[in-house]
């Protein structure tokens, strides 16, 4: 839509299609060496050298992967209901290769044509697309379980479609955070709000942050949620019965997720493109302009767009998104797996309340703030950010109950309890001295 | 382009309500239901209605039906429907009420041009474009349904909560 303002018809849709073909190349291929980094990261945790055969460093990896995937024979279970079974993987893959196009990577880029927005579909409903076309991954992922009628796959299918669902309900709700201190629904308004504020947003909204991450782990089905999937139950899940170029639809639709929640977790937490303290990138539409700011009288300064800054805040973007994607990966080759009653608790009676309640304290301390007239800028972020620390701290108090936090040099609540119980018996042993059992 | 993208949209919808009638195992149901979900949704997105299509997607094809698939495939239905086939009395109140529906959806349709419905086409989409840019896609919506129709909207909650409470109702095992 920006574009319109700036760029021909013809060069509006040129630069469109080089943008779709440029970002669904480079997801793709960052998908396949996220199952590289999956490896090697997880071997380097165990202390293996992981795969490094093909290629040098084992680059060639993903290649040699992808091409016995479509070369092997596929398998088509005799019962299986033929036609949704091979709907499964095509509805699992198409949105999560599409949900990437609303997500901005970089600063606008000048070029002889005019200034083009480095984002393929700046929509003007934003994360409310992202959010819309994930929650029909889940469809893919059910149809395979029940098409396969295998009962390993269909409960795999019937876990994910429960899961899923439950943390739509945590991850929309710490969003609705990020909605109301941006104010805007649309994820380059975001980048700009978080500029303007001189914060990242995962400061003045700690613990909406912490929601987030933990729901995009239950919705990408990844460790510790990977309960459609959890191999000592179910073999795999919901692909069980599937085998070379399907199988490994799953797996790209998978990683596609882990990469667009790390960029959104980069974006809405952690400024998107922006380069933190330089406000020289800060850049943004305003009134067909393209702006740096508000002077003190209120009046726009004009940006000055340049190919070094769009490479430079892209260079931010792809840091920000490299580390989240190592988060996942780090994440899963650390913890155990829940149980599936544990996973349903957290989502329905600690994430669900909690994220309620914290919604009310941001808009109340807002509303206050708006009230006493202090302007959108760092104080206003500063007051947010402190709310929402003492929030975070005694959210993890409540649910460490001193398991973690405390250490193994206190073990806290396990020493209590096996202490009361040293107590207990030796008070039995007290009020009965000659041990005969009463 | 607009015209060949509504033809498409529209026609997926309403083959896809036919589908949902006419097929004869609910999972086949429930997925044409869910494209004709989706294609309303495009059409509300050629209308400019971004957010209402959003919304659209993520509560009724990506929350409310995806419940109903989980209830499908967990009771396993579907293979004995003719049961619950009522004929009768029952075929012909269905015939009355489909009946007055369409009179009611008619009446909407033809008798709606001379109340303003159907403004000035152009006008119309300039001035959503003026609010879309003031208000963002969401507070066009969501202004006037939490100031003008609040109280409806507070209604709507409530008819949603007798639903539940009759679920609960019916679904009690008789004593």
């Amino acid at each position: 839509m920006h574009e319109m303002n700036q760029l021909t018809t013809f060069w509006f849709w040129v630069i469109g299609g080089v943008k779709v073909l440029a970002v669904f190349t480079v997801v793709m291929l960052v998908v396949a060496y996220m199952t590289l980094a999956e490896r090697r990261v997880s071997a380097f945790i165990q202390d293996r050298l992981g795969p490094n055969r093909v290629g040098p460093f084992g680059l060639l990896q993903p290649i040699a992967d992808g091409l016995k995937n479509i070369i092997k024979e596929e398998t088509m279970p005799g019962t299986s209901a033929k036609l949704y079974f091979v709907l499964g993987p095509a509805l699992a893959i198409m949105p999560a290769v599409v949900t990437f196009a609303v997500i901005p990577f970089a600063a606008p880029l000048p070029t002889p044509v005019g200034t083009v927005d480095m984002i393929v579909a700046d929509v003007p409903i934003g994360i409310l697309y992202i959010l819309a076309l994930s929650s029909l991954a889940v469809y893919g992922i059910v149809l395979a379980g029940w098409a396969s009628n295998n009962k390993y796959a269909f409960l795999g299918g019937l876990r994910a479609s429960a899961q899923m669902i439950s943390y739509e309900v945590a991850l929309g709700l710490s969003v609705i955070a990020v909605l109301l201190l941006a104010g805007n629904v649309t994820l380059t308004e975001m980048v700009w709000q978080q500029q303007q504020l001189g914060l990242w947003f995962v400061f003045p909204l700690s613990l909406a942050f912490i929601f987030f991450v933990i729901s995009a782990l239950a919705e990408t089905n990844r460790l510790p949620f990977d309960m459609p999937e959890a191999e000592s139950e179910l073999i795999t899940g919901y692909h069980t019965e599937y085998s070379a170029i399907k199988f490994s639809m799953f797996f790209i639709a998978e990683y596609s997720h882990v990469l667009t929640a790390s960029a959104l977790m980069a974006t809405l937490f952690f400024g998107g493109w922006d380069i933190p303290v330089w406000t020289g990138d800060d850049m943004f539409w305003h009134e067909g302009a393209l702006i740096r700011g508000f002077d003190d009288a209120g009046a726009p300064i004009a940006a000055t767009p340049s190919v070094l800054i769009t490479l430079l805040t892209l260079g931010a973007f792809c840091t920000k998104t490299a580390f989240f994607v190592f988060l996942y990966i780090w994440i899963r080759w650390t913890l155990p797996r829940f149980r599936y009653d544990q996973v349903m608790h957290l989502g329905w009676k600690v994430l669900l309340p909690a994220a309620l309640g914290y919604i009310v304290l941001i808009a109340g301390t807002m509303l206050v703030l708006d009230q006493l007239g202090v302007p959108f800028g760092l104080l206003y972020g500063l007051v947010l950010t402190g709310v929402s620390g003492v929030t975070t701290i005694a959210f993890f108090f409540f649910i460490d109950r001193d398991r973690v936090i405390a250490g193994a040099h206190g073990m806290g609540a396990v020493a209590r309890r096996r202490e009361a119980s040293r107590a207990l018996l030796a008070r039995r042993a007290a009020a009965n001295p000659d041990g005969s059992v009463s | 382009m607009t015209e060949i993208l509504f033809v498409l949209f529209a026609v997926v919808a309403l083959g896809g309500a036919f589908g949902v009638v006419l097929s004869r195992t609910p999972v086949a149901s429930l997925l044409f239901m869910v494209a004709t979900l989706a294609s309303v949704a495009g059409i509300y997105v050629l209308f400019e209605a971004h957010f209402l299509a959003a919304i659209q997607v993520l509560v009724y094809a990506g929350a409310i039906m995806v419940l109903f698939l989980f209830v499908i495939m967990l009771l396993n239905l579907g293979h004995d429907y003719r049961a619950d086939l009522k004929y009768g009395l029952w075929s012909l109140l269905a015939l009355v009420v489909a009946g007055l529906t369409a009179g009611v959806l008619g009446q909407a349709f033809w008798g709606a041009s001379d109340t303003g419905f159907r403004g000035d086409g152009a006008a119309v989409a300039a001035a959503l474009d003026a609010a879309v840019r003031e208000q963002g896609a969401a507070g066009v919506i969501a202004e006037p349904l939490f100031t003008d129709y609040v109280v409806a909207f507070e209604l709507m909650g409530l008819l949603l909560l007798v639903a539940i409470v009759a679920a609960v109702v019916l679904a009690k095992p008789k004593t």
